[in-house]
C-alpha cells in the first residue's frame, strides 16, 4: 500500500529526456518498425485496461437491468430477497444498511488506533524497533482475508461474549448495545474483525504521511519548549490530516467490499437489527457469497445487480480518496 | 510552573518524574487490576487488561499533573495512549498468527500435502489439499501470465511514452481499479459466463484474479521505472540506440529487481483471494489438473468450504487451519523473497 504514496519521494518523472527524443522520433517520422511495434504494444495494453474497466461497468449494468426490470418490489427499499419465486421480489435496503453500519463500526475502531500506531512508529517507538515493526505490519497486510475470516469465526466470536455482556449491562439502555443473548455473530463482531483487517492498510499510508511532516517545524517547536504531544498536535497532525483522511477512505473501500471475513462471521438474516449486538443483517458482498450457491440464473442476475451497487459505492469512495491524495501531492511537492 | 514536591535548587527545568515512574505506575495498576478482577469475580483476562489500562492512564495523569504540571501530564497521557493502542492492535494480530501455527501443525504433514479430499466426508479426519494446491497454482499462474505482461507494458507506456489525455485516463482508472472489490471482479466474469452459457472452470477464476492483479503490477512497475536515472536513457539514446531497444536493454534490466518484487507481491495478494474463486471455480474434492474444463479446487476456497460445510466438525476445522497455515506460509515466503530481491537488486539512485 505504501507504493502509492512513495510517489512524493520519487525523483521527478522522466519528462525531459523522452520529450526530446519524442520530437526527434516524430521528426524522423517513426521510421523504425521496432519503435512503432513497441509503442503499439504498450499503448495497446493501456487501452486494454481502459476497455476492461468499461466492460465491467457495461456488463454488470446489462445483467443488472435484466434482473431489476422483473423485480416486483422496489429494488432500493424492499426488505426481502426472494429471487426463486414468481413474481420475484428483492431489494437492497438491508444490505446497504449492513454494509454501511459494519464499515462505520470498523472505521470508528480502526482509524484512531491506526493513527496512534503510525505516530508510534514515527515518533514514539525506539529507533531500532521502528523498521522491524513496520515490516511486520507490512506482512500482516498480506494475510489473506479468508484466514482472518476463519480466525474471526473460530477465535474472535467465542471471545466476544464477555464484551457483549458488559456492553449490554452498562450501555444496553441505549438500544444500540442491547443484547438478547444470541451467538455474538453480529454487526459489532464483523466491524471489529474488519477493523483488525484494515488496520495495517491505514497504518502504512498514515505512517508515510507523518514521516514527511517537515522536520524543521518539529524541531522549532521542540526548541520553544513544546512537549512531544504538542509537537504532534501542532506540527504533525495538521500536516498529515488529508493524508489520514485518504488513508481512512482506502481502508473504508476495503471494508465495504470485504466478502469472506463477513460471510464466515455473520449469521445473516434479511432484516435490520437496531442493536449492533444482536445477530442478523447482511452486507452486499456477504449476501452474494452466501446466496450464490443455490441461486438460479435469474437469482445470479439479481446478485449481480446488488454487486453493481457495491461497485458504484466503492468507486465513489476510492475516487474521493485518490482525489484527496492527488491534491496533497501538489501541496507537498511545493514544499519538498 | 508547577508545585515541586522535592525541594531542590531552582533550575530552568521544572520538576520531573523519575525515569522508573511509568514502570512503577504500570506495575501498580496491573496489580490493582488483578486485585479488582479477583474481588469482583471477573473471569475474562481481557477485562483485567482493560481495567489495568484505564488505571494506568488515570494514574499517570494524576501523578504527572501534580508533579510536572498539566502540559507534561497531557504529553504522558498521549504517550501512554499511543503505546496502549499499539499493544491493543498487537494482541489480535499475534493471536491470529499463533493460533494458525498452533492449530495448523496438527494435521499438516506430507500426507496432507500430497492427498486430496476425494470421497472423504467433511466430518471425518483424513484427506488433504493436493488438489487445492494444484488448482491454486494453476489459477494464479495463468492470472500472472495475463496480468504481468499487460501491467508491465502499461507501466512502460505511462512512464516512457505517456503524455496527454490517454495516459491521464489510464492513470486514473488504474487507481480506481485498485479499489475494485474482488467479488465485483468475480461478478463481471460471471456475467460473461452467463452470457456464453459456460460451466465453472479454473481459467475463469484466473481472469478475475488477473483483473485484480493488473493495477497492482502497473503501480509498482511505474514507481520502479521512475527510479531509473534519466542519464542512462540519455546515454543510450545519444549512442543512436532506438528507443524500444533502450527500454528493453537499459531501462528494464536496471529496474528488473523492483519489477519482479512488485509482481511477486501482487501474486501474494491474489493467491489468497476467495470470493471470485467461489463464484467462478466452485471447488472440487477430486483432482482436476485441467484449468480449462470443469470445476477446480483452490486453497483459499478449500479453507472456506472446510469451515462452512463441516457442521462444526473438529476434523474439518483442523484441515481448515492446516490449509490456512500453508496459504500464509506461501504468501509470507513470496513476500520475503520479493523484498529480498528488492534489496539485492535495488537501483542505485544516488540518494
Amino acid at each position: 500500500m505504501d507504493i502509492t504514496t512513495k510517489h512524493t519521494e520519487a525523483p521527478p518523472p522522466a519528462a525531459q529526456a523522452p520529450a526530446g527524443t519524442e520530437q526527434k522520433r516524430a521528426a524522423r517520422g517513426a521510421t523504425r518498425p521496432g519503435d512503432r511495434i513497441f509503442l503499439g504494444l504498450s499503448r495497446g495494453s493501456g487501452i486494454f485496461l481502459l476497455v476492461i474497466m468499461a466492460a465491467i461497468a457495461v456488463f454488470l449494468t446489462y445483467r443488472a437491468s435484466l434482473a431489476i426490470s422483473k423485480d416486483e418490489a422496489n429494488f432500493l427499499t424492499a426488505f426481502e430477497w426472494n429471487t426463486g419465486v414468481i413474481p420475484p421480489r428483492f431489494g437492497i435496503a438491508v444490505l446497504a444498511f449492513g454494509t454501511i453500519v459494519s464499515s462505520i463500526v470498523a472505521m470508528v475502531i480502526a482509524v484512531p488506533i491506526a493513527v496512534a500506531i503510525a505516530l508510534f512508529l514515527t515518533h514514539y517507538a525506539p529507533r531500532k524497533l521502528r523498521g522491524p515493526i513496520a515490516y511486520v505490519i507490512d506482512l500482516l497486510a498480506a494475510v489473506p482475508s479468508i484466514v482472518y475470516g476463519l480466525w474471526g469465526a473460530l477465535i474472535l466470536v467465542p471471545h466476544m461474549d464477555g464484551l457483549f455482556g458488559w456492553l449490554n449491562d452498562y450501555l444496553g439502555w441505549t438500544g444500540v448495545f442491547s443484547w438478547e443473548g444470541g451467538a455474538p455473530r453480529s454487526m459489532l463482531t464483523v466491524g471489529i474483525l474488519l477493523a483488525i483487517m484494515i488496520l495495517p492498510v491505514i497504518t502504512n499510508v498514515s505512517r508515510e504521511v507523518f514521516r514527511q511532516a517537515p522536520q524543521m517545524i518539529e524541531e522549532a517547536a521542540l526548541a520553544l519548549g513544546a512537549t512531544r504531544w504538542e509537537v504532534i498536535r501542532m506540527a504533525v497532525l495538521p500536516f498529515g490530516r488529508s493524508g489520514v483522511i485518504s488513508a481512512s477512505m482506502l481502508g473504508l473501500g476495503r471494508a465495504l467490499g470485504e466478502t469472506m471475513a463477513v460471510a464466515t462471521v455473520l449469521s445473516p438474516t434479511f432484516d435490520i437489527q437496531t442493536s449492533l449486538l444482536d445477530p442478523g443483517g447482511g452486507t452486499f458482498a456477504q449476501n452474494i457469497a452466501s446466496k450464490f450457491g443455490e441461486a438460479t440464473e435469474f437469482g445470479r442476475d439479481a446478485l449481480i445487480a446488488s454487486g453493481l451497487v457495491l461497485f458504484v459505492i466503492t468507486l465513489l469512495v476510492n475516487g474521493a480518496a485518490r482525489a484527496i491524495i492527488a491534491r496533497r501531492k501538489e501541496y507537498s511537492g511545493a514544499n519538498a | 510552573m508547577s508545585t515541586a514536591i522535592v525541594d531542590k535548587p531552582s533550575t530552568l527545568q521544572g520538576a520531573r518524574l523519575p525515569k522508573w515512574a511509568p514502570y512503577a505506575i504500570a506495575g501498580g495498576s496491573l496489580a490493582l487490576a488483578i486485585g479488582i478482577g479477583l474481588a469482583a469475580g471477573l473471569h475474562s483476562r481481557v477485562q483485567w487488561g482493560l481495567i489495568a489500562a484505564i488505571l494506568f492512564v488515570v494514574g499517570t495523569y494524576g501523578i504527572a499533573a501534580r508533579v510536572e504540571g498539566t502540559r507534561q501530564a497531557k504529553d504522558r497521557i498521549a504517550t501512554s495512549l499511543v503505546w496502549v493502542s499499539f499493544l491493543l492492535a498487537v494482541v489480535p494480530l499475534v493471536s491470529l498468527v499463533w493460533v494458525t501455527v498452533a492449530r495448523g501443525v496438527k494435521v499438516l504433514d506430507v500426507y496432507f500435502l500430497t492427498h486430496s479430499m476425494g470421497v472423504v466426508a467433511d466430518t471425518e479426519p483424513g484427506g488433504g489439499i493436493y488438489a487445492a494446491i494444484l488448482g491454486s497454482l494453476e489459477q494464479v499462474g495463468l492470472a500472472t501470465l495475463i496480468a504481468a505482461p499487460v501491467g508491465v507494458l502499461t507501466a512502460i507506456y505511462l512512464v516512457e511514452y505517456g503524455r496527454g489525455n490517454l495516459s491521464r485516463a489510464i492513470t486514473f482508472f488504474v487507481d480506481v481499479m485498485t479499489g475494485i472489490p474482488s467479488i465485483v471482479a468475480g461478478l463481471f466474469i460471471l456475467s460473461l459466463m452467463l452470457m456464453l452459457d459456460l460451466e465453472p472452470f479454473g481459467f475463469a477464476g484466473s481472469l478475475a484474479l488477473a483483473i485484480l492483479m493488473m493495477p497492482v503490477v502497473v503501480r509498482s512497475t511505474e514507481e520502479m521505472l521512475k527510479l531509473v536515472p534519466n542519464e542512462l536513457r540519455e546515454a543510450s539514446l545519444a549512442l543512436g540506440v532506438p528507443k524500444w531497444r533502450t527500454i528493453l536493454k537499459v531501462v528494464l534490466p536496471t529496474s528488473i529487481g523492483g519489477i519482479t518484487t512488485g509482481i511477486m507481491l501482487a501474486i501474494a495478494r491474489i493467491a489468497g483471494e476467495t470470493a471470485p474463486v467461489l463464484l467462478l471455480v466452485w471447488g472440487n474434492p477430486f483432482i482436476n489438473a485441467n484449468p480449462f474444463e470443469g470445476a477446480q479446487a483452490s486453497l483459499p476456497l478449500y479453507i472456506y468450504q472446510q469451515y462452512a460445510n463441516s457442521a462444526g466438525s473438529g476434523a474439518a476445522y483442523d484441515r481448515a487451519w492446516a490449509a490456512s497455515l500453508t496459504l500464509i506460509a506461501f504468501v509470507m515466503i513470496l513476500n520475503l523473497v520479493a523484498r529480498g530481491i528488492a534489496r539485492w537488486k535495488a537501483p542505485k539512485t544516488g540518494r
